[in-house]
């Protein structure tokens, strides 16, 4: 009997490994955002990070969803879009400053407008929808932003139709010395509201109905069996969930100043999907790099090459395939590999993967920036190290083959290694 | 008379070519439980192909080869994708189709480019095939009519006439009892994922030179199929069946109406000047099929002829 009867305190976590894994992250989160202004970073890159900060709420928002309660959304943005919505008409409304109410609020706050109005838009909405889950939950999430999306361009009162809702941010009262002309301003927004966010939905996490969601998740007859209705716990995460997407939205009203009916369409619902899974929807952190990494493609590699949305499927399709864990999980699995395995067969096996990778994507790369300046048709050709690859000539195919059956063949035989049966 | 007639007849047909698609599906859907993102992905692919096979050779070739490359390209898309992702889950595998239909629009993107292609009607096709109403009606309207019918009939002796269709109905309810029995599922799940897969390339081949062949004609017809899967039910042919042309004939219809929401509910004082009162009917209809799919599951969750439910 004596094994039994265990004494709780000994499975608690310790202060030390809750303050390393839950405290200091966050405190490190929050001083990069600090510094990172000290560091004189250009105006692209302040607007970069301005949209980062956005995507980084709106995917740990889906989270919320996805990785925690088990609910595959493909309308999201459905709750972005009509929080982004209600800020957007409450900067009209500072702007036109007649109510007395809204000539005293400041921009500063309109995340919270963002929050109140995807709140609302998830208790409606989410009533009906939560009561199925699966499939059916992902199906009526799909059938609703279709809806939503084609009343976009029906209701042109609220959704300004294809013009979309302008406003103007250097309106109202100013908090903290911030007019929010300049992009260093809203930066400093951004920054304030996004860890806002984080800590908001990390201490989400640690609630009870936070620890209901995923154990809903996991297994909704015995989250029933113990007294708690399944169908009242997705409902409440749904309606959090929504409202951080809304407080997303809010962010991206005062950054772009413009929302149109687009950013309820399917579009973003599909992208902050593949942001929360790239990054790994098992892992907190995991949204958020797979934000980053994401608006980071988004900008950068877009003005390299027009087929980044095929790199983009790529990444997503060989995540979803190699790598249910996504980039959290391929950190946390090298982190962990580090610490117990030797350093000798470790540090060969990531170079080997390393190397494979890359031989693959070189081959994938060429082929695929060779073929979209052949369909382009301006004669263009893909000369990278000063080579001339146009669609005829043989060393392009070499290029394109020898790496990608190479590294193909390299990550073969890795993981034949690993798992001799 | 006149606009009832003519709703009537494209309705049908637009039902038949939602059909084709849909069949495929709700095969895929109810044998493997997921449901196939890309399934209009094929849609698509089978419009180009049929538009690169008409090229070099013949529309008739096209009509028979498109959609057996389709088929392939479904099948090699099981073999060494879907059934390595299927250890990790249902979502695993929606994500991977989900995925699947945004990387072949890329593709589809750069090798043929964002425009519609210039994928026309047969010229042997071309032509009036009767008057109705003072009004000609197009000769390959009917010939996708009887394609489509051939279609229903070929896959209907299939599943209920023959041996392989008898297995592929029992893998559909007892995939393990099946496998038990000594028959290769996987190797079924392959089939029937190719051949859905080659119906819905069929689809495109007589489709996409009636409708359009640009990169977005997946995006547009994908959701719609999965309406048609799921207000027709799991794993019942007859049901997507009924569905397909329930909504061929309502989008149809939709469309012809003229009449906004103030003419319906003028009774209960809705004024054309309101924003509610100047919606009209046939601006409706691209949305009606999403409004019945929401209902649906709320009222009826296992679809009209469903056996169980999603």
């Amino acid at each position: 009997m004596t094994d039994m009867t265990q004494d709780y305190a000994d499975l608690a976590p310790s202060a030390s490994a809750k303050f390393y894994g839950r405290i200091l992250p966050i405190l490190l989160f929050a001083l990069l955002v600090v510094v990172i202004p000290f560091l004189g970073p250009s105006r692209t890159m302040y607007s970069l990070l301005n949209v980062m900060a956005i995507n980084i709420v709106f995917a740990l928002s889906y989270n919320m969803l996805l990785g925690r309660c088990g609910l595959l959304s493909f309308g999201h943005a459905v709750y972005y879009g009509l929080g982004g919505y209600c800020a957007v008409h409450a900067m009209t409304f500072i702007e036109a400053g007649t109510s007395p109410f809204w000539a005293n609020f400041p921009v500063f706050g309109l995340p919270l407008v963002g929050f109140a109005g995807g709140a609302l838009a998830g208790a409606i909405i989410g009533w009906p929808s939560c009561r199925r889950a699966g499939t059916p939950f992902a199906m009526i999430s799909l059938g609703v932003a279709e809806l939503i999306a084609a009343a976009g361009f029906m209701f042109l009162s609220f959704f300004g139709g294809e013009m979309g809702v302008s406003g103007d941010r250097m309106n109202g009262p100013q908090l903290f010395g911030l007019s929010m002309g300049p992009v260093e301003d809203v930066y400093w927004f951004m920054a304030f509201w996004v860890v806002a966010g984080l800590l908001g939905m990390y201490a989400f996490t640690r609630t009870p109905l936070g620890k209901l969601s995923e154990a809903t998740r996991d297994n909704p007859q015995r989250v029933q069996f113990i007294g708690y209705d399944p169908t009242r716990v997705r409902y409440l995460v749904f309606i959090a969930a929504g409202a951080f997407a809304g407080m997303a939205g809010g962010m991206s009203a005062v950054n772009y100043e413009i929302f149109t009916p687009e950013a309820v369409s399917l579009i973003p619902s599909g992208f902050v999907l593949i942001m929360a899974y790239v990054g790994g929807i098992g892992y907190f952190v995991g949204p958020v790099l797979g934000a980053v990494l994401l608006t980071f493609m988004q900008s950068m590699l877009s003005d390299y090459t027009e087929a980044w949305l095929l790199y983009l499927g790529v990444l997503f399709i060989s995540i979803v395939m190699f790598a249910p864990g996504g980039l959290a999980g391929i950190v946390f699995g090298l982190a962990h590999t580090a610490r117990h395995g030797e350093t000798g067969t470790v540090l060969k096996r990531w170079g080997g993967q390393a190397a494979g990778i890359g031989l693959a994507l070189a081959g994938l790369i060429v082929l695929v920036e060779v073929s979209t300046r052949w369909s382009n048709g301006y004669g263009e050709v893909f000369e990278p190290f000063g080579l001339h690859l146009t669609f005829t000539n043989p060393l392009t195919w070499v290029l394109i083959v020898v790496p990608f059956a190479a590294g193909v063949a390299i990550l073969r035989r890795l993981s034949r290694e690993e798992d001799p049966a | 008379m006149e606009t009832i007639v003519f709703s009537l007849l494209n309705g049908v047909i637009y039902g038949l070519l939602l059909f084709m698609l849909s069949s495929g599906l709700t095969l895929i859907f109810s044998m493997m439980g997921v449901l196939n993102f890309a399934h209009a992905s094929f849609y698509m692919l089978g419009a180009y192909f049929a538009y690169t096979v008409t090229d070099a050779t013949s529309y008739w070739f096209a009509l028979i080869f498109a959609p057996i490359l389709v088929g392939l390209v479904g099948a090699g898309v099981e073999k060494w994708g879907l059934r390595r992702v299927h250890a990790n889950g249902h979502v695993a595998e929606l994500l991977f189709t989900f995925g699947l239909a945004y990387l072949i629009d890329e593709v589809i993107k750069i090798v043929y480019g964002r425009n519609a292609v210039d994928y026309r009607v047969p010229e042997a096709l071309d032509f009036p095939l009767f008057t109705l109403y003072g009004a000609q009606y197009p000769a390959y309207r009917i010939f996708m009519l009887l394609v489509a019918v051939a279609m229903l009939v070929a896959l209907w002796v299939l599943l209920k006439k023959t041996r392989a269709g008898l297995i592929i109905q029992a893998a559909l309810t007892h995939p393990h009892m099946v496998g038990h029995l000594g028959h290769n599922v996987p190797m079924i799940f392959m089939t029937v994922f190719g051949v859905g897969c080659a119906l819905a390339g069929l689809a495109g081949v007589i489709g996409g030179n009636y409708l359009v062949t640009d990169p977005f004609m997946a995006a547009y017809m994908g959701p719609i199929v999965f309406v048609v899967v799921v207000i027709g039910g799991m794993g019942s042919l007859e049901g997507a069946f009924v569905a397909s042309i329930l909504l061929g004939l309502l989008q149809t219809f939709a469309v012809s109406v003229d009449a906004s929401f103030a003419d319906l509910f003028g009774w209960i004082g809705l004024s054309s000047a309101t924003e509610v009162g100047r919606i009209t009917i046939a601006q409706l209809a691209p949305m009606l099929p999403y409004l019945l799919l929401v209902l649906i599951l709320f009222i009826r969750p296992r679809g009209l002829m469903g056996e169980r439910e999603l």
